[in-house]
């Protein structure tokens, strides 16, 4: 049974990620579930069960996110450190981390050393954040993951003017209405989330190179829509849901 | 002026209310110890002369219920110039301090919700709406407000002010002075300060014919030599926290600062910042901060979160972060250097058109870079006022060059200083951990 060092628990709005780690920081396992409720209580039976395949009874416990009051463990430390060092430890690079959640956005402007020197985060509004499409595709019917799909392909573009997500649903509606293509609404409301991430990228300012996390990253739709925004291609961990999770089993190891 | 209100407010106020309010004080300066859930782990107790400041806004307020019929009342805009009232005798009520309060006593919401329900937009300032709500419902946290004679309301705050006033001259049909304060780019024209000049003087003859009497100068030269002194001993408290650690926190400040905005001129308020510098001087002689564990120290910018005071200010002090330098404050005792008791009336127009909020947005960005070098600052949280616009606006580039150009930790912390609803708890706490992990 392979012992595990340190665990991370990133309990976001939307979903929970677990990852531990080794004593190099290797990953051992990762679990991504939608958040209960009750998270603290999912959390434990996780853990429970992965006490069958793992040695964890001398793990460091490490929490992040919105639900992390909840639960038990070791240290509490914020999404932007956790972000920022699983991150900086995935690409062995300073930046701009730009982290796109359910219902937080994050930018990130991270130091060669790997200090966090600036952050920003969505204050008041969740547009632009992963709920902003899928309020749309859940009023639409369409599984989210179909929608960066359908935007790929579109060969127009409506322009959604709206940067609120609920109004951006009625804007949706009643340009459908018009008569207007399902994929050129859709296309025209990933491009009003991307502009939303931009500007934020651009209020603290971008540092080359750009990199992505968070479940909205795994938006093909999305990344080439930003790239195309700010001349700058983002790099894209291989599980972008997991880096706060990452970075907090990380942050686990050091004294 | 009534005889049956002359008699109350001497039974009522001055000799019952006023006798036992210095009474209960008197015991708990000599019996003082910390409220019951004060964090003595992480704070040092509060200062013991804090319990005058209790004192001199609980009698201010409890004037105020008598004093309608004795004196004659003005209510004025925070940076109002007040002095020539004061002169005349006037009892002066600030709406924006009585919305602190209620802030502070947590009730701006339910009273602010009054004006919503009249049609009052709720993107208009909560202390506006937190006064007209107060002024139609009558709700108010300290019993009752007297009714104005005459209103006094000065641009140099914000434009905000001008249409509120219009209101509540239309509710009361009292006068309403307006003070037309031109805004500061660089440095303010010498046709600007006459200008203001000429409208105080203007303002003269309708303050009189209120108060049914002539102002006296000499009465006038006291008043403004009392507010500059008052006014210089507030900045000499606030430089205090020039030492490491800072023996008061901007928390306090926040507290302590009401007899300077509300009670400026007054001798008693002299004597009150004289024997708070004292007491701030022992602790500085005793090494003892307002923060028991001083690690980091920051400055605050725009108006307090009066609803959630204790709570920021305990978790910064679980932290070791003392905030010992604000804006806010500041703004009440930087231009005491600029009253003259000679000239008073052409001092106050040079004093009154130079607050911060009339002056360009470069300028907050020197003082806050001023303080960062004075007050050897970690960080800096600038409150971004959902109320307060003219405060607010600049911040995003004040942030950025704070941290560029000065290499420290800024952050943007959006609130409202009295509507709670703009304030989300866990938001907020998350941004300040992280501003907190940002300067370790």
């Amino acid at each position: 049974m392979e012992t595990v060092k340190s665990i991370g628990i990133d309990a976001g709005s939307t979903t929970l990620k677990i990852v531990g780690v080794n004593e190099e920081g290797k990953i051992l396992f990762t679990i991504v579930e939608d958040a209960d409720p009750k998270v603290e209580e999912q959390t434990e039976s996780i853990l429970n069960k992965l006490k069958e395949s793992y040695d964890i009874e001398s793990s460091k416990i490490v929490a992040t996110g919105y639900g992390s009051n909840l639960i038990k463990a070791d240290k509490k430390i914020t999404e932007i450190t956790c972000h920022a060092k699983g991150i900086y430890e995935y690409f062995k690079s300073g930046g701009t981390a730009v982290d796109i959640g359910g219902q937080d956005n994050k930018v990130i402007l991270i130091s060669k050393g790997g200090k966090v020197i600036d952050f920003i985060m969505n204050d008041k509004c969740a547009s632009g954040t992963g709920r902003f499409l899928e309020n749309t595709a859940w009023r639409l019917k369409i599984p989210t993951e179909k929608m960066a799909e359908l935007a790929l392909n579109s060969d127009g573009e409506v322009k959604i003017s709206s940067t609120c997500a609920v109004f951006a649903e009625s804007e949706v509606i009643s340009n459908l209405s018009r008569g207007e293509k399902l994929e050129h609404v859709i296309k025209g409301l990933h491009r009003a989330m991307v502009k939303r991430i931009t500007s934020m990228i651009y209020a603290i300012g971008l540092n080359p190179p750009l990199m992505l996390s968070g479940g909205v990253a795994k938006n093909k739709a999305v990344v080439k829509m930003l790239e195309e925004e700010l001349g700058e291609k983002p790099l894209i961990p291989e599980n972008p849901q997991i880096m706060g999770a990452f970075g907090a089993a990380l942050l686990g190891l050091s004294k | 002026m009534g005889l049956k209100e002359n008699i109350k407010y001497l039974f009522s106020y001055k000799l019952i209310g006023e006798s036992l309010i210095k009474l209960n004080t008197k015991k708990s300066y000599k019996n003082f110890k910390p409220p019951k859930n004060w964090r003595t782990d992480i704070l040092a107790p509060p200062l013991k002369t804090g319990v005058f400041t209790k004192e001199i806004i609980t009698r201010h307020y409890l004037e105020g219920r008598y004093v309608n019929g004795v004196k004659p009342v003005a209510w004025v805009t925070s940076g109002a110039p007040i002095e020539i009232l004061k002169a005349l005798g006037f009892y002066i009520l600030y709406p924006e301090n009585h919305g602190a309060l209620c802030g502070a006593r947590k009730v701006a919401l339910e009273i602010s919700e009054e004006a919503e329900k009249r049609g009052y937009s709720i993107d208009i300032c909560s202390y506006a709406r937190t006064d007209i709500g107060s002024t139609l419902s009558k709700k108010t946290p300290v019993g009752r407000l007297p009714k104005p004679d005459l209103l006094l309301c000065c641009t140099n705050i914000c434009q905000t002010v001008l249409y509120w006033y219009r209101v509540l001259a239309e509710y009361y049909k009292v006068p309403l002075i307006v003070i037309d304060t031109p805004f500061v780019y660089d440095e303010a024209r010498e046709h600007d300060i006459e200008y203001v000049k000429k409208q105080l003087e203007a303002s003269i003859e309708v303050s009189e014919r209120v108060a049914g009497k002539s102002l006296s100068f000499s009465k006038l030269k006291e008043v403004v030599r009392l507010s500059k002194m008052a006014a210089e001993l507030w900045l000499e408290i606030m430089n205090a926290n020039k030492n490491k650690p800072a023996p008061i926190s901007v928390f306090d400040q926040f507290i302590h600062m009401a007899p300077i905005v509300e009670k400026r001129g007054d001798p008693e308020t002299v004597d009150f910042y004289s024997k708070m510098l004292d007491e701030i001087n022992d602790r500085i002689k005793n090494g003892i901060g307002a923060v028991k564990n001083e690690r980091k120290r920051v400055l605050w910018d725009n108006l307090p979160i009066w609803y959630k005071l204790k709570f920021l200010s305990e978790f910064l002090a679980e932290n070791g972060v003392s905030v010992v330098a604000s804006t806010y404050t500041n703004a009440w005792g930087e231009l005491a250097p600029m009253m003259d008791i000679e000239r008073p009336i052409e001092s106050m127009a040079r004093t009154y058109i130079y607050p911060i909020l009339n002056r360009g947005t470069g300028h907050k960005l020197k003082t806050m870079e001023t303080m960062v070098k004075e007050f050897e600052l970690d960080g800096a949280i600038l409150h971004s006022d959902r109320s307060c616009k003219p405060y607010s606006v600049g911040q995003m580039d004040q942030r950025i060059k704070l941290l560029n150009e000065l290499g420290v930790a800024a952050l943007l912390l959006e609130a409202d200083h009295s509507d709670p609803r703009a304030f989300a708890d866990e938001q907020v706490i998350s941004r300040l951990k992280a501003f907190v992990e940002m300067m370790d």
